[in-house]
């Protein structure tokens, strides 16, 4: 059998996988990286993207929102701070939070919430984003 | 001597309260195990991170430069105390220990002469601060809509604290939670935020590999460290959120055993005067047949 790769999936509220995989694909900040079993020892950054992991011959996507990866000796670590499975995942729900926020942005009554819900807002534009291009 | 009918209202209220205590005592072991739970699967993130940062923290030591997250901004004169206590009540000293170490801390900082600033979780803590520190409280978060405590509801909370240190509205930044050693015992613990106290030497394990970084180690580390304030407070209110369920249970389990020797001595006195009633009544009775 061909060498795994042991990947991790962790969020602030537990481990959320923990697995032998052959590949798993990663948005890092400068841009998508695979990562296979014996990578060089890595640490990135993520944007809000998909994961793909590769395991025999399906692959799981899973949608990531802010957090790093690490590669070591030991295999693949990745931080997320929201992940979830992109089956899981409903667009409509972030579509109506985006709506939500482009309403507190307009009637925000200081500059504080304003910028606030401006950067709420832009964060789900990004995941909405996200969304579109993986059914396109 | 109390009249029969009191004692008895006595009896029956002391054992209804015991009967919530113990309600209470039965559902805060519940919670307890829950809140035990969720701070266990917090702790792989929470541990990964420090060790990624620990070892760039290594990396980057000696170079001037660094995310003030870090470094700190080289003075302490304002200084930010966080003080996170619980909503509810019924929990023994839970919330005045933690509120008496925070003013511990408070006064020794003001006796130094330093801008002490003062930020609450939770309204226990609040409400007693505030009689003294009023003037000094900039900011209150109310955690009382909160059942399970998520990373969504820590999170907020960081970017404000973020928000302030980048304004320079504070140069060091405390936090005092209660940590969870078992059910009887409590440790407040103050935790410094702000610049983050990283273990360096946590990091050695990684040292021996050569990371390629993506992008640089600046730019990991300002993308980090904000993330590791958060991460620090999420599993500092959780931890409180054990200690407090931890401390209810014992504090409702004690008052539950009150309210039985009360009830006890209560129904002592109560059998005692009843049959000192009956006794008194069949001396009349004697004394009255005799004298016939």
């Amino acid at each position: 059998m061909a060498e795994k790769l042991h990947f991790e999936l962790v969020s602030p509220e537990k481990l959320l996988k923990s697995a032998d995989v052959d590949m798993v694909v990663v948005p890092g900040t400068e841009g998508d990286f695979g990562v296979l079993p014996k990578h060089a020892p890595l640490v990135s950054t993520l944007r809000t993207g998909i994961i793909e992991v590769h395991n025999d011959s399906d692959a799981e996507k899973l949608l990531v929102v802010g957090g790093f990866a690490e590669v070591n000796s030991e295999g693949l670590i990745i931080l997320a701070e929201i992940a979830r499975p992109l089956a899981e995942v409903d667009r409509e729900t972030y579509v109506t939070e985006f709506k939500n926020l482009e309403e507190t942005v307009l009637h925000a009554k200081d500059n504080d919430t304003k910028a606030r819900a401006e950067k709420a807002r832009d964060g789900i534009a990004s995941i909405i984003e996200v969304l579109d291009r993986e059914v396109a | 001597m109390a009249n029969l009918k009191d004692l008895r209202n006595r009896i029956a209220s002391v054992t209804s309260t015991q009967k919530i205590t113990k309600a209470m005592k039965m559902v805060s072991a519940s919670k307890l195990k829950r809140a035990q739970e969720a701070a266990e699967s917090a702790r792989p993130y929470a541990e990964r991170m420090e060790n990624v940062l620990s070892s760039l923290a290594s990396s980057m030591k000696g170079q001037s430069g660094g995310p003030k997250l870090l470094s700190g901004t080289g003075s302490n004169q304002k200084q930010l105390v966080i003080v996170a206590t619980s909503e509810r009540g019924l929990c023994g000293g839970f919330n005045t220990n933690i509120v008496k170490a925070a003013k511990v801390k408070i006064n020794q900082l003001l006796r130094d002469g330093k801008d002490v600033t003062v930020i609450t979780i939770g309204k226990k803590g609040a409400g007693v601060l505030k009689r003294e520190y009023s003037d000094r409280m900039v900011e209150h978060f109310d955690m009382s809509h909160v059942k399970n405590l998520a990373f969504t509801d820590a999170a907020p909370i960081s970017i404000r604290i973020i928000d302030k240190f980048e304004a320079g509205e504070f140069d060091v930044c405390t936090l005092f939670f209660a940590k969870f050693v078992n059910v009887l015992t409590q440790i407040v613990t103050p935790l410094q935020l702000i610049p983050a106290s990283i273990n360096e030497e946590g990091g050695t394990d990684l040292a021996g590999a050569c990371y390629e970084y993506e992008p640089d180690e600046n730019e990991i580390l300002e993308d980090l460290l904000p993330r590791n304030v958060g991460i620090q407070l999420f599993r500092a209110l959780l931890e409180n959120a054990v200690s407090e369920q931890g401390s209810r249970m014992t504090a409702m389990d004690s008052a539950t055993r009150n309210a039985g020797d009360m009830i006890d001595s209560l129904r002592t006195t109560y059998n005692r005067s009843r049959q000192a009633v009956i006794t008194n009544e069949l001396i009349e009775i004697i004394s009255g047949a005799e004298a016939l």
